[in-house]
């Protein structure tokens, strides 16, 4: 493997001239590694402005009575909040640590499409520009909700809605543009020897992820394209008085939004499943079943979406099929928990902040998924329907899901990315009073749903006080443990020790093969697939 | 790009416009799974009554209540003379609804129909209903609309009441008020 490192490092001196100087360089860049580097630093960005409006929400939840906002704004603060979290801080992070580690971990230079990836990252800011400007016009920003239900997002919504369907239209874009080039590079540019049964499941979740969103976004563009044709060219898709039908968007929106919830998901799926086998220092359990497995939740997620519909009205055997294809995909979720319980099994563990991150996605996920099996019992439903337990739910799945998984990809590949490690005793401190953090803000809502509090509220009746004050209080914490976060990672870029190439004493992989930090290309020259470096 | 790459990116992009265009085709298809199975509730058009053909079932009586609503915004006033009446499966029926326009303008109304259980719509039959055409109403204009129904007689014996509920838009704005003005109210 060195031979071929030196080889082509020779090689760049003069043929490449590494990265572009100044501002430049970050516009035009078509490397990889720089619209990896863009991607991670703006889903932070939004990560912490979506952060805010969340703890606006629970400034304002602390106590009953209205506090610090106006009812309207609460509004726009859990719209927005739900809007940038997903569409800004989780799908650009999850797309930037793709175009980070796929060509590294399958041995391309690049991505297929170069120029492209350019395009789908820079219009990112331009679509979340327009989004949330929209909260200084006239009337305010979104307020409808995440799920912008019609006709509250026709014909109640504030003026501003046609800049947040443009800006969701760009987001779509940008999001397939990306999907198709991920799915370009890994079908495409893997190196000699690496056949699809020996990807890292990183790459394996990101493939199945691209799919779905190529199949999914266009849905979404479809419902905002209608809303705009409601909204200005008099046609009536959603309007019942011109003879279309509101729940029929709830079906579309949701024939999008359920795939989009494993969109979030599965690429935390595949990090867990690198970083778990790297410290336990056994290869991962059960490969083949993981891959079977993420590619049958995948199939199950286009057939489930009427679950989030339950109370809209829908006959018996409907909503029996629904309650059984949702419990459906708890089989092969199961599948990948106990694989991943099988890897630690008697495995020589240590437990560096990655891990830390790891695991306690295994198990706080498994609570998410099983309060989603409660979820999915449609008689219980209709007592779970639109409350807090709903809320504690995807918050379970998403934060110490989804975010925790990226939070633990950055620890586990910041010494790859730039050379240099993280401090160790701050990383452990970050993961307990993240972990805290969470579980404080979200589990208590879990008990205030089911005693019948509702969702979107700016103020609520006394008995929920207790539960609220103890949520607001969790909030912060994990909030402002996240401001430390940016601090660890500032500190590991400027002065962090420097990191070996292998990183980890137990990982396996061809991004551990090139030097720390990464060269600004890579693998000019396809490498050699050793049975070592092959999936681990 | 190399020519394999190309390949998959024409098909991914095929795909991408497809789901595209497959979002629109749902909007006839979700129409086709509500008249195929009467999901929602949405009454069918106009029945044509055949005396010969429908047998009154003089030994069931079925409970037909009726519900109006007025949507959000619209100012009209919406009943109907009865709330409900008790039928025989077969028989023809009428109800008078009524509307008044209370404010100044000349407004348009249009009545959405809705029927629970949904999955009796297929034997709930209208020869005639304000909410197959618009309602145009001058300035405190008050207007008498018979409806006229059959419950069919294959009505399944565990429905014993049928709710017919009415929601009524105010649709003035989609509208052009002259064409429609000599359409309705050709006098």
């Amino acid at each position: 493997m060195s031979e071929v490192v030196e080889a082509h490092a020779g090689h760049d001196d003069h043929e490449h001239h590494g990265p572009a100087k100044g501002l430049a360089r970050w516009l035009f860049t078509t490397n990889h590694k720089d619209i990896g580097t863009l991607y991670l630093w703006f889903s932070f960005t939004m990560f912490l402005i979506g952060g805010v409006m969340a703890l606006i929400v629970r400034a304002e939840l602390f106590e009953p009575g209205m506090q610090f906002v106006v009812p309207e704004f609460f509004n726009q603060m859990t719209t927005n909040h739900g809007l940038i979290m997903v569409f800004g801080a989780v799908m650009p992070a999850f797309v930037g640590l793709a175009n980070w580690l796929v060509p590294m971990m399958i041995g391309a230079p690049d991505m297929a499409l170069p120029r492209l990836n350019n395009l789908s990252f820079w219009i990112l800011p331009f679509a979340f520009s327009i989004m949330i400007s929209t909260l200084f016009m006239e009337g305010g920003g979104p307020n409808f909700g995440w799920t912008f239900y019609a006709p509250l997002s026709t014909t109640y919504a504030p003026d501003s809605v046609t800049y947040f369907i443009f800006a969701v239209h760009l987001m779509g874009a940008s999001s397939i543009m990306g999907s198709i080039n991920i799915i370009a590079t890994i079908l495409n540019m893997r190196a000699p020897g690496m056949t699809l049964m020996k990807m890292p499941l990183f790459v394996w979740t990101w493939l199945i992820t691209a799919y779905l969103l190529i199949a999914v976004m266009p849905v979404l563009a479809g419902a905002v394209t209608m809303m705009l044709f409601d909204i200005h060219f008099g046609t009536s898709f959603f309007n019942a008085a011109g003879g279309g039908d509101p729940v029929m968007f709830q079906h579309i929106f949701w024939f999008f939004g359920h795939p989009e919830v494993y969109i979030m998901i599965l690429p935390a799926f595949g990090i867990v499943s690198q970083i778990i086998p790297t410290f336990a220092r056994k290869p991962l359990f059960g490969y083949d079943s993981m891959v079977y497995a993420v590619a049958s939740i995948a199939f199950l997620s286009f057939i489930v979406w009427a679950h989030h519909m339950f109370t809209v009205g829908m006959p018996l055997a409907g909503q029996l099929f629904f309650m059984y294809a949702t419990m459906l995909i708890a089989i092969p979720t199961g599948v990948k928990v106990f694989n991943w319980i099988s890897t630690m099994w008697r495995g020589s563990m240590s437990f560096e902040t990655p891990m830390l991150f790891a695991i306690a996605f295994v198990v706080l996920f498994t609570i998410g998924g099983f309060s989603g099996l409660m979820l999915a019992i449609t008689p219980a439903d209709y007592q779970y329907h639109d409350t807090y337990f709903v809320v504690a739910h995807f918050h379970y799945v998403l934060v110490p899901g989804a975010i925790f998984s990226i939070i633990a990809a950055t620890y586990y590949w910041i010494p790859k990315w730039c050379g240099r490690m993280y401090d160790e005793r701050l990383g452990k401190l970050h993961f307990w009073l993240s972990f805290i953090g969470v579980n404080v803000t979200f589990f208590p809502q879990h008990f205030s749903g089911l005693a019948g509090m509702p969702r979107r509220i700016p103020d609520y009746a006394l008995q929920f006080a207790d539960f609220n004050m103890l949520s607001s209080i969790g909030a912060f914490i994990f909030g402002f443990s996240q401001v430390f976060f940016l601090y660890i990672v500032i500190k590991t870029i400027r002065s962090g020790k420097p990191a070996t190439d292998r990183v980890w004493e137990g990982a396996h992989g061809l991004e551990w093969t090139i030097p720390s930090p990464a060269p600004y290309h890579t693998f000019t020259h396809p490498p050699r697939i050793t049975d070592a470096e092959a999936h681990s | 790009m190399n020519q394999s790459s190309l390949r998959t990116v024409r098909k991914l992009i095929m795909l991408a416009l497809g789901m595209f265009g497959f979002a629109f085709a749902l909007v006839p298809l979700y129409d086709l799974l509500c008249e195929l199975t009467g999901l929602n509730g949405k009454t069918a058009g106009a029945y044509v009554y055949d005396p010969a053909r429908e047998s009154v079932d003089e030994t069931r009586t079925v409970r037909v209540i009726f519900i109006t609503n007025t949507n959000a915004d619209m100012p009209w006033k919406f009943w109907s003379e009865k709330g409900g009446v008790e039928v025989h499966p077969g028989e023809l029926h009428t109800v008078n609804f009524f509307v008044t326009n209370p404010t100044d303008k000349v407004m348009v109304g249009q009545a959405v129909p809705s029927l629970a259980p949904g999955l009796a719509v297929d034997y709930f039959h209208k020869t005639e209903c304000f909410c197959f055409e618009r309602q145009v109403l001058q300035p405190g204009e008050t207007m008498e609309m018979p409806m006229r129904f059959i419950v069919g007689s294959e009505l399944p014996g565990h429905v014993a009441s049928l709710n017919l509920s009415y929601s009524l838009f105010d649709v003035t704005d989609f509208v052009d008020l002259s064409t429609e003005d000599a359409a309705n109210n050709p006098s």
